[in-house]
């Protein structure tokens, strides 16, 4: 469903133009509001819907294969970390659903790995990468190499 | 035109494109590079970019030895005989070995991966798949690129790699434009690793008019991976092996949860099973030793994708469609419903879109499937891509020449979709090569492999004009017509990209043929290809938004060409499902069990075609 803009809810903020992967919410000049200008390359990602302070964009399925009459609306909530949403139906059944974004407080769990110590010489010339060996099992195990699980490359037909 | 120039110089890790290979580089080169530069140069905002914008419900490249339940080498053996034999059996290895690190981070910054409650280990939905709560993952992945990288450019379109004037195939850095200023954006770089992702669009979708964005695989796939590489001389393999999906109708709705958590099954239009009955014509076309339904029924060994396909395509033919994914009986169960309908909101939401539009409940309705338009990416159940160097200790010397990841030129790196003979990656598998491309690309520097790097003036100068070219063209000949878009002297994005698709749909197996092609249809195609190329030459951009659309048209273009050349090369049907070479209809071993290369020399544009060893990974009991 590509998406379109309510005129009374759009203040012109432009988080949908922002954020848009397709780069197709922009500001029309004269009404000063979002619209989208290219409906036929819209994924119906729904990212600028979860980007609108206002609710002010929607979706109405394609026109060449869904008919009138429905409604996909989501609520995402960074700080609650929960993303709510309610499917209405063309024959008015509704479905709501909610679902968590995040586990931890926005971001902040992620290293800022400049911070970290250097990598020593030997860490370097191995194939390890960052946090390796540990991370990949999470106990004393190292990294999988062609020795340690006896296989070798051979060319050929091996099916 | 009154557009800016801006130089950003001395960067040691340019990454272009940063999807989940692309954020997975810039994160980790910091480690290994702590002092140097890095940038990010991306087409759209990395917080939603790529194709996991909308998000996703699954990790799909998960091995679990933590949980004792993989070694790298099974999810090897996994992907090679759903690809039919054709794998970089070292990227794979090599990935496969590191994808946990990667999940575990993703666990602990904060994805909300699910457990199975009676085991603690990861919730599987299937052998590599593993379910998440995953509307967030595409933010989360860019905070971490975010940490790390010097400087991100939001919504510059990179349009060609750099390349060294002082040493020949060395890579010196990209240009592009920003979307919104229309700037000129310069990024001299010692070393760049692309993660520019897959190509949709490139056939003839079948959506029509204004559903024509409903492609499986993001509309803003544009190739740029393959178009910016080929343009730039890099050798690439496997490009004939597009891929085509069943998926649920129109949407195109993932059905990964529905086949493997769910447990609901295909029928024809007649409520009977029908995959079965294909097998033995199958059996006939590509040997007992690529289908072997009694050995998979026996053991973890999959029925390729390709030929699940192909009954499917068999079974409509006939006459006995549509194809119904049964749902009636799973939905049943509250829980499982509520995978179903969440599977979609978290990765698909226009397919949820859809089934609310046309009253289709899954729980008292079994909805209908289809099998898509082809597709050229590389990080699913299919490796287009880039001919890349892999790791030292895997390797055989055909496949090596000194850094992981790097391409056939020097300083090139890929991920993800960019990175060649490397299918069932996905989106953990991407950012791990993300990772191992960044740490070889910081290696490559410190060895000194970049030093002295000339670019001239001239250089960026006739890529500037080059870039600009569309909005020049349309405003000489705008005025000559009173007003529209009909023009005798241009032809705008939308009406290149028509024809585009309408040509490699027809000539190179789209899906109005039936996924049929052969030598002659290859040949009319290619020729039809080079005309359209003289007229891109005469693409005429509005604006900087179709300035976008041309460019990406443009690598488009390039991508949808050298995916004509391979398919004109591999004379055989190898993939039977994904297409068919109606010439050539029988999997032929003896001459083509083999990787595709080929090389488009950028001064004359002619390309050479090689055929590459095929080695595997074989155990001491199978010598
Ligand atoms: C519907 C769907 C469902 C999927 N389901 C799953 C799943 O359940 N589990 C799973 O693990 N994987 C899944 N995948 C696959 C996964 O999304 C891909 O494998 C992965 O995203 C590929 O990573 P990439 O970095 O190669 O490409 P992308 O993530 O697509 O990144 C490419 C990036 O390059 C940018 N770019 C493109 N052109 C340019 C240019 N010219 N200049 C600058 N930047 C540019 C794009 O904007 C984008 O940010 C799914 C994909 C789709 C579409
Ligand atoms: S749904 Fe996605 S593609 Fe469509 S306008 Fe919104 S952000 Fe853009
Ligand atoms: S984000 Fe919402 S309010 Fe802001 S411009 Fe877009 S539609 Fe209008």
């Amino acid at each position: 469903m590509p998406t379109f803009v309510y005129m009374t809810r759009c203040d012109g903020c432009g988080m949908c133009v922002d954020i848009c992967p397709s780069d197709i919410m922009h500001i029309d000049t004269t009404v000063r509001r979002a619209y989208n200008i290219e409906p036929n390359m819209c994924w119906e990602c729904y990212s600028c819907v979860k980007a609108c302070p206002h609710q002010a964009i929607d979706a109405r399925g394609y026109a060449d294969f869904a008919p009138l009459g429905h409604s996909l609306r989501v609520l995402r909530e960074e700080e609650k970390g929960t993303i709510a949403w309610r499917i209405k139906f063309r024959n008015g059944t509704e479905k709501n659903f909610l679902s968590p974004i995040t586990t931890k407080p926005w971001g902040q769990a992620i290293p800022k790995l400049a911070d970290e110590s250097e990598p020593s010489p030997t860490m370097r010339d191995s194939q390890l990468l960052f946090s390796e060996p540990k991370y990949i099992r999470l106990d004393d195990g190292d990294l999988h190499t062609l020795e340690s699980n006896g296989l070798t490359m051979k060319e050929g037909v091996y099916y | 035109m009154a557009f800016k120039t801006i130089v950003e110089d001395g960067i040691d890790v340019l990454v272009v494109g940063a999807g989940l290979g692309g954020t997975g580089a810039a994160f980790e080169a910091r480690y290994w590079g702590k002092n140097k530069k890095i940038v990010v140069a991306e087409k759209a905002n990395i917080d939603r970019s790529g194709a996991v914008a909308q998000g996703l419900y699954a990790i799909n490249c998960y091995m679990g030895t933590r949980w004792g339940e993989n070694n790298p080498e099974d999810h090897v053996r996994y992907a090679r005989i759903d690809l039919m034999g054709m794998v970089r059996e070292d990227l794979l290895f090599d990935m496969a070995r590191h994808v946990d690190s990667t999940v575990h981070q993703f666990e602990e910054w904060g994805l909300p991966l699910m457990r199975n409650p009676k085991t603690g280990s990861y919730q599987r939905e299937g052998r590599w798949q593993i379910m998440i709560h995953g509307e967030s993952y595409k933010p989360i992945v860019a905070e971490a690129a975010k940490k790390s990288a010097d400087k991100v450019y939001n919504r510059v379109c990179v349009t060609h790699l750099l390349m060294d004037e002082a040493k020949e195939n060395r890579i010196a850095g990209a240009v592009g434009f920003n979307v919104r200023t229309g700037n000129y954006h310069v990024f001299k770089s010692k070393t760049v690793v692309v993660g520019a992702g897959g190509a949709s669009n490139i056939f003839k979708p079948r959506s029509v008019g204004e559903g024509a964005g409903r492609v499986w695989y993001a509309p803003w796939s544009s190739g740029s991976a393959y178009g910016l590489l080929i343009n730039a001389g890099a050798k690439m393999t496997q490009m004939e092996n597009r891929i085509v999906l069943a998926r649920f109708k129109d949407g195109y709705g993932p059905v990964g949860a529905y086949f493997l958590h769910l447990k609901t099954y295909t029928q024809n239009g007649l409520g009977e099973e029908y995959e079965s009955k294909w097998f033995p014509d199958l059996q006939k076309m590509v040997g007992k030793e690529y289908l072997d339904p009694e050995a998979s029924h026996r053991t973890h060994r999959p029925i390729p994708t390709c030929l699940r396909n192909h009954a499917f395509i068999s079974e409509v033919n006939a006459g006995r469609g549509p194809i119904h994914m049964v749902t009636m009986e799973a939905f049943q169960d509250p829980h499982l419903e509520e995978v179903g309908w969440e599977n979609f909101l978290g990765m698909t939401v226009g397919q949820a879109v859809l089934w609310a539009a046309t009253d289709v409940d899954p729980k008292y309705q079994n909805p209908e499937l289809t099998t898509s338009e082809p597709y050229v990416m590389g990080s699913h159940a299919t490796g287009c891509g880039a001919w890349c160097s892999g790791p030292e200790d895997v390797s055989p010397p055909e496949y090596f020449w000194g850094y992981n990841r790097m391409m056939s030129v020097e300083g090139l790196f890929g991920a993800g979709d960019a990175v060649g003979g490397t299918p069932h990656a996905f989106s953990s598998g991407s950012f791990t090569e993300g990772r191992l491309s960044a740490k070889a690309a910081c290696k490559y520097i410190d060895d000194g492999k970049a030093e002295d790097i000339v670019v001239s003036d001239k250089q960026i100068n006739d890529r500037k004009a080059e870039i600009y070219k569309p909005l020049e063209h349309y405003k000489i000949f705008r005025n000559e017509i009173t007003a529209g878009t009909v023009n005798p002297n241009y032809i705008n994005p939308r009406q290149g990209l028509d024809r585009l698709q309408k040509l490699m749909d027809e000539y190179g197996g789209g899906v109005t043929v039936n996924y049929m092609t052969n030598e002659k249809l290859l040949n009319i195609g290619l020729k039809k290809l080079k005309i359209l190329e003289e007229d891109l030459e005469k693409v005429a951009a509005e604006n900087i938004h179709e300035l976008l659309r041309a460019w990406e048209l443009k690598h488009r273009h390039r991508t949808s060409e050298c995916v004509l050349q391979h398919t004109l090369f591999r004379k055989e049907t190898r993939w039977p499902g994904y297409y068919y070479r109606g010439d050539a209809l029988k999997l032929d071993d003896e001459n083509w069990h083999v990787l595709t290369v080929s090389r488009r020399d950028p001064a004359t544009g002619e390309y050479t075609m090689e055929k590459a060893p095929c080695y595997h990974l074989v155990g001491k009991d199978e010598e």
